[in-house]
């Protein structure tokens, strides 16, 4: 079972959390769901700081012993920091995908795209979904 | 002669289990217009017996030659018996890929071994489980450094194995990468100043061969800081892997990546294949580099084990997204190489050495010939270029002889018609040098 | 086991070198010291260490002369002997590939009757030979297609690949810049038609098909299939990976195939040597000829000699000619079989396959349940969904009944697949004994699932650890002292 996600953020269909920090960045990474289904997560390959990005454009790629997954931006913006921790410890994703799993930070060029992501509930209803 | 053991009762006992009448119901699903209605147009069968001598007779046309004193990305060297030995040990050569770790540790071993044996003779810090030769494997790099930077130029010396260049030329045109050919001097060498003019901010990677085609070795490190500061990758090629014996490697100059041919080791000339293609990377490129790749790790109970690893890398998991589409390799090559490696050891060295006195000594040889004289004046291995007068005539002799002479460079370089790159490895001794001088020097 | 490098003592050595007998010139005087090495690297065993860590090696390793060899598009087959000894003989190993013509008459010969063989058997205009796997004969297509419409200078920009498709296929196609495009698969397990009108337009180059597909079917719709794709201009590539299915019954020829890549050490039974070597042959339709890599054999009379004119070629692919050792064994193996023993060889193969696949149904779910052709793909679901029990662990359990297993969780598109590839070579009673191993399994993981989870219990090592191998790779043997990991 994976874990709640909670409800202090906003969801993507491809399964990325972005959480307002409240200064024009988001924090953003990949639901306990997604860490769930990759299984162990041996590498992160992560953007370089000051990359711009649209929404819903890669900015990172996560690969399990058997898979490739890309992850996209939930905001289009600039990325300002990235988890470095990571490169060394990418089993920290599997272990809390919600806390210190965080993949990066996003300078947003229009909070506004935050709305047209789910709430808590709606991507639990939609995962409750998928797992049908 | 064929290969299937069941009898008529095996046949009519599993078509019953089956539950068809006839083999015909089995190919149902193929449109009966589209069915062979008649027998294969093909010689008839042949005995056991009745095949080998056909072979024979095949290997027989074929002239085996006195000596072979022709390089050029092929290279007749001693093969200790005990490399044919191992790799005929049906274990590994009728296995497939060692996909089951649990039932493939003896390939698996052997490929991380010859990839530390091959990450330390190119000074590099990884090298995959080999690709298909010298050639796809340089092309391979070019491709891996324009798909990493963004970038779309290749860079390479014309004095890079002719074939070579093609291979690289025909991955580009794919890819649709321009490709940029720079001069070479009168030393044989490459033209430092003209290199670095081609090298642009588009310029994703420099290819340069050591010992090149010509035979001369080229000083990579003068070059390296240069590529480097445009943002380009040094990719060091060579086709003579016994030379990584005497000469500082790739790795050791700077090179981002080294690749080429590792026929040298162990493999029999075999008229161009099977080869090896070595491809030896840094560091930083493991998660990026194409090709199987061997890692140690441990199994359940905590002992040492190999499993090929990293392999989201590769096709069969990135697919169209992967940077290669490589998927065989050459393992059994790959063996063959490994076991010469550790039977050589050290007295790597000393072979090289020896070449590099056998080609001095014919290089000497032959340029006192009337007419005859060094090409070019950079330092070789075992390869060198001569002017002669008539390179054809002079061949033709020597095969009169049964001697494979040198190589015609105006095959490929219109203005070396008079050159010949001759090639004299440890399996040519001074008596068939003088022989071969001898009849060059009666015409 | 001990590595070589753990094996090695100082002063110790395996093969020497001989003396020199020219004049000794200092190297120092002919190459400039700066571009010298130091030292290199190399295990010090002596002859006897060295025998006995490979002997070692070999017996921690399965080959088909061990015992049964299932794996699903690998195509697994015996290689007779014969073959191999053809392939040793001097007058071709011995033989420098720039050697003249007047010294290479044998192996140019070789090569000839190679490709006019080929050509026949799958009913082509000609093959290339020098691919030295099949997918580079892959990419070596992909290519040829793409010169085929620069030269009628016609934009496409699009692969088709079906979903069921090997990885190799999509990779092939964005190596020469194309966009990959994928197909579904229909219920019945074949091309899903509407899907391809759909997508079939005139900026679509072809379509790349398996066939039979990666779930061991003939495609039924062939016809339909190659006339969607010519009608828009478009060319048909078979991917022949599994071309065992078909020699001597069909020939992709005649089915409206443009292209096609053989597998030599697939088909042609040319052993796989743990992964390599190869040989990717590739042939095409008379009109793509001149596209294919130089040189080429030519035959003048009773003499042979290399083309390498050909300005319209997509130029080449690999140094000199190939994989030619392969191509020695190919050859051997096509004229001991002769036309009737290769026609037979697929019969009993598909025969065999269909055997497996009655004798398995009972136990394992079968998504399309159609006569197969050379294999069969089960789905392990029932299991998963009875005890937990997963494919892998199928797979590592038959390990224990002395097998290799079959190939697993491929195609993509069925979950938990099981690829069985019996192959012509292989006796009733062996595929007897192996289909009671596969339903002692299937018991097995109701009545004690956790001892097919554990498998495989008998092996040289236990499963291994994958993840740590992923996240912190160890690829090169690197003691103490030497400079860092990696």
């Amino acid at each position: 079972m994976s874990k709640p996600s909670p409800d202090d953020r906003r969801y993507s269909r491809e399964h990325e959390w972005a959480k307002d920090n409240g200064d024009g960045t988001i924090t953003m990474g990949i639901t306990d769901y997604a860490q769930e289904m990759l299984t162990d997560v041996v590498f992160v390959e992560l953007p370089e700081t000051g990359k711009k990005v649209k929404q819903m454009q890669v900015v990172a790629v996560v690969e399990s012993v058997k898979s490739v997954s890309d992850v996209y931006s939930p905001v289009s913006g600039e990325v300002t920091e990235v988890n470095r921790i990571l490169e060394e410890r990418p089993e920290i994703v599997n272990q809390d995908a919600f806390g210190e799993g965080w993949l990066c930070r996003i300078r947003m060029d229009d909070p506004k795209e935050l709305d047209s992501l789910m709430s808590s509930s709606r991507y639990e209803e939609f995962i409750k979904d998928l797992k049908h | 002669m064929n290969y299937v053991p069941h009898t008529a009762e095996d046949r009519k006992h599993m078509m019953e289990t089956i539950g068809i009448g006839s083999l015909e119901e089995l190919f149902k699903d193929i449109p009966k217009k589209f069915r062979l209605k008649r027998a294969l147009k093909l010689p008839p069968p042949l005995s056991e017996q009745e095949t080998l001598n056909l072979m024979q007779e095949l290997a027989s046309k074929n002239r085996i030659p006195a000596a072979t004193l022709r390089g050029a990305g092929a290279y007749h060297h001693f093969i200790p018996a005990v490399v044919g030995h191992v790799i005929s040990r049906s274990e590994f050569y009728t296995a497939y890929t060692p996909y089951q770790a649990e039932i493939s540790q003896g390939i698996l071993q052997a490929i991380y071994e010859y990839q530390s044996m091959v990450a330390g003779l190119t000074g590099m810090q990884v090298a995959n489980a080999s690709m298909y030769d010298g050639a796809s494997a340089l092309a391979e790099a070019a491709v891996l450094a324009a798909k990493t930077l963004g970038k779309s130029r290749i860079v390479m010396v014309r004095s890079v194995h002719p074939e070579y260049r093609q291979v690289v030329r025909t991955y580009s045109w794919a890819n649709g990468y321009e490709v940029v050919e720079t001069p070479f001097t009168g030393s044989g060498g490459l033209d430092r100043g003209a290199l670095l003019d081609s090298v642009d901010d588009k310029t994703a990677a420099v290819l340069v061969q050591s010992p090149n085609f010509f035979g001369v070795i080229e000083d990579l490190a003068a070059v390296e800081r240069d590529v480097h500061a445009k943002g380009a990758w040094l990719v060091a090629g060579f086709t003579e892997a016994v030379s990584l014996g005497l000469l500082k490697p790739g790795g050791e100059a700077g090179a981002d990546i080294v690749a080429g041919e590792g026929q040298s080791f162990g493999n029999p000339l075999n008229f161009g294949g099977p080869y090896l293609g070595i491809f030896a990377a840094t560091g930083k490129l493991l998660r990026k580099i194409p090709g199987r790749l061997a890692g140690a790790t441990v199994d359940r109970e905590g002992r040492r084990g190999f499993v090929l690893t990293l392999q989201t890398r590769e096709q069969h998991i990135r697919r169209e997204k992967a940077t290669s589409n490589i998927c065989s390799n050459e393992a059994l090559c790959a063996l063959a190489a490994g076991v010469y490696l550790a039977s050589i050891g050290k007295n790597l060295r000393k072979l090289a050495w020896l070449n590099v006195q056998k080609a001095q000594y014919l290089r000497k040889k032959l340029s006192g010939l009337p007419g005859w004289g060094p090409a070019f004046s950079g330092p070789v291995f075992n390869e060198f270029a001569v002017r002669c007068p008539d390179p054809a005539a002079a061949n033709a002799r020597l095969e009169r002889h049964g001697i494979v002479g040198g190589y015609e460079a105006g095959r490929h370089y219109p203005e070396l018609s008079d050159v010949l790159i001759f090639c004299a490895t440890e399996m040519v001794s001074k008596e068939r040098m003088d022989r071969a001088a001898g009849i060059l020097g009666k015409g | 086991m001990e590595l070589i490098f753990e094996k090695s003592r100082p002063g110790r050595s395996g093969a020497g070198i001989p003396e020199s007998d020219v004049p000794a010139v200092p190297v120092e005087q002919c190459i400039d010291p700066k571009l010298l090495r130091e030292d290199v690297d190399l295990p010090e065993v002596a002859e006897i260490d060295l025998v006995r860590h490979y002997t070692a090696l070999s017996r921690r390793n399965f080959g088909v002369d061990a015992g049964f060899y299932p794996l699903g598009s690998c195509t697994m087959k015996y290689n007779p002997k014969v073959n191999e000894d053809a392939a040793r003989l001097p007058g071709f190993t011995a033989l420098h590939p720039y050697a003249p013509e007047s010294f290479s008459q044998g192996s140019m010969r070789l090569m000839y009757e190679l490709r006019r063989h080929l050509s026949e058997i799958f009913g082509m205009g000609d093959f290339a030979l020098q691919p030295a796997a099949g997918a580079h004969g892959e990419l070596t297509g992909v290519m040829v297609i793409k010169r085929h419409f620069e030269k009628k200078r016609e934009r496409r920009t699009k692969i088709l690949i079906p979903d069921a498709a090997h990885g190799t296929n999509p990779a092939s196609g964005a190596l020469c810049g194309f966009e990959t495009v994928t197909v579904r698969t229909s219920a019945d397990g074949g091309v899903d038609i509407g899907h391809l009108c759909e997508l079939m337009t005139e900026e679509t180059a072809g379509l790349m098909l398996t066939n039979p597909n990666t779930l061991g079917l003939f495609e039924r719709n062939i016809e339909k299939v190659a006339s969607v794709l010519h009608g828009k201009g478009g060319l048909l590539y078979c991917d022949g990976a599994n071309a065992n299915a078909f020699l001597g019954i069909t020939r992709p020829g005649s089915l409206g195939f443009d292209l096609i890549q053989l597998n030599l050490h697939k088909t042609f039974s040319t052993p796989h040597g743990c992964g390599g070597p190869g040989s990717g042959p590739l042939g095409v339709a008379r009109e793509l000829v001149p596209y294919l890599p130089v040189p080429r054999v030519v035959k003048e009379r009773t003499r042979y000699r290399w083309e390498y004119d050909a300005p319209d070629s997509v130029g080449r692919v690999r140094s000199f000619y190939g994989n030619f050792n392969v191509m020695v064994k190919a050859l051997a193996y096509i004229r001991s079989l002769g036309p009737e023993g290769l026609r037979w060889t697929s019969e009993a193969a598909v025969l065999n396959a269909n055997y497996v696949k009655a004798k398995l149904a009972p136990w394992y779910d079968l998504p399309y349940n159609r006569t197969c052709m050379h294999e069969c793909v089960f789905s392990g679901t029932r299991q998963v969904r009875e005890s937990g029990v997963h494919t892998s662990d199928i797979a590592k359990r038959l390990l224990d009944y002395g097998y290799h297993p079959p190939t697993i969780y491929f195609p993509l598109i069925v979950p938990e697949a099981i690829m069985i590839e019996p192959n012509e070579t292989e006796s009733r009673e062996t595929l007897d004994a192996f289909c009671e191993a596969m339903i002692s399994i299937a018991r097995e993981a109701k009545e004690e699932p956790e001892r097919v989870k554990s498998a495989p219990l008998t092996t040289p090592v236990r499963r291994m650890d994958e993840v740590k191998a992923a996240r912190e790779p160890d690829v090169r043997w690197n003691p103490a002292g030497r400079g860092g990991r990696r």
